[in-house]
């Protein structure tokens, strides 16, 4: 591995952790709320599979950093300024039709992504994703089976999850973009190179549509900003109800 | 109750080799989504290696009020366990 620089390496392992924590969060958010009890159990694992990834990546940029910071200092301790999540996983949970259309997107992204991220040059980096992937690959089968059924239901549940595609279709972007720290580890051979995903992520994504008998998103400016920490109005809600309890009574364990 | 999930009964088998086990019921709309709730209910912690889903209506059951018709004559046959016989010491598992 060629000498890669410990800023870039902290700042994408807080990337990939804050990405799951934000949508294991959100995802978690479910509990009680589901159209059935079933689907309460469901969320709540898929939620947790990803709180579990998030574990891992924090654990190890807290490490990389080096300054003392575990995973429940990165987790509980930093503003919505420095968290890095994609905007994708912090937009709320909508109805079941948004919530499916949410993890349709970013599921199919994260089991390629991850594909690749599995032979990175950082080995700690490439087992989190080798632990990953069959808890992905239930992901991926759960957003898709639910997309087909919406799609494929009745006139309500094609327009509710027609509904969700289409207003998050504008941060799906995103995910295939770069920035300098990422181009510096791609070169490394240490993160995928996301933009090459690209094509294979619309050819699944509409696969699944065509077969759901869903439309495929019309263009919309993308929205961006997550590398740079610039998040969407959601975020702080969500850190809000994530950390009150570190905030208010530091340290506190139960 | 008419706009609610059928029920599905779920087995599942713990080990290789071992009988697929009732272990509960989930709702569901279709066998697939049956299988997916099931796994994510009953199969959090390792139970199993692999899931049965069965319609609950699918199931013919005993009528319990025939119950002593069904089982009370085998109550009073011991002849039919096999506890008669000496068990060689050499055999370990029976």
């Amino acid at each position: 591995m060629t000498a890669v620089n410990k800023d870039d390496l902290f700042e994408y392992a807080l990337r990939l952790g804050d990405t799951s924590l934000v949508l294991g969060h959100r995802l978690s958010e479910w509990c009680g709320h589901s159209p059935e009890m079933e689907l309460d159990m469901a969320m709540s694992n898929l939620g947790l599979d990803l709180i579990g990834q998030a574990r891992l990546f924090l654990t190890y940029a807290g490490e990389v950093e080096g300054k003392g910071r575990d995973e429940d200092a990165l987790a509980y301790l930093r503003d919505a300024l420095d968290y890095r999540n994609f905007l994708l996983v912090e937009q709320p949970n909508g109805d079941w039709g948004v919530t499916i259309a949410r993890q349709l997107y970013f599921s199919t992204f994260q089991q390629l992504y991850f594909q690749q991220l599995a032979t990175s040059a950082d080995e700690q980096l490439a087992a989190i994703a080798r632990k990953a992937l069959p808890e992905i690959e239930y992901h991926v089968r759960f957003a898709t089976e639910w997309t087909l059924r919406l799609g494929d239901g009745t006139e309500e549940s094609k327009r509710r999850i027609q509904d969700g595609l289409n207003s998050l279709a504008r941060f799906t972007s995103e995910l295939f973009d770069s920035d300098e720290v990422e181009d510096r580890l791609t070169a490394a051979g240490i993160a995928p190179d996301a933009s090459a995903l690209r094509p294979i992520w619309q050819e699944r994504i509409e696969q699944v549509l065509a077969e759901a008998g869903l439309d495929v998103p019309p263009p919309h400016r993308p929205v961006t900003g997550a590398r740079k920490g610039h998040h969407t109005e959601h975020l702080g809600y969500i850190l809000a109800e994530m950390q009150f309890l570190q905030r208010a009574y530091p340290g506190a364990r139960w | 109750m008419s706009n609610q999930w059928p029920l599905w009964e779920v087995f599942i088998r713990s080990k290789n080799g071992l009988a697929h086990r009732h272990a509960g019921s989930v709702h569901a709309a279709d066998a697939q989504m049956a299988i997916e709730n099931a796994r994510d209910l009953y199969t959090r912690r390792q139970e199993g290696v692999s899931l049965w889903v069965v319609p609950s209506a699918q199931i013919v059951a005993s009528d319990p009020s025939d119950a002593e018709a069904l089982f009370e004559p085998a109550k009073d046959k011991i002849y039919r366990h096999p506890t008669f016989y000496d068990i060689p010491s050499n055999v370990k598992y029976m």
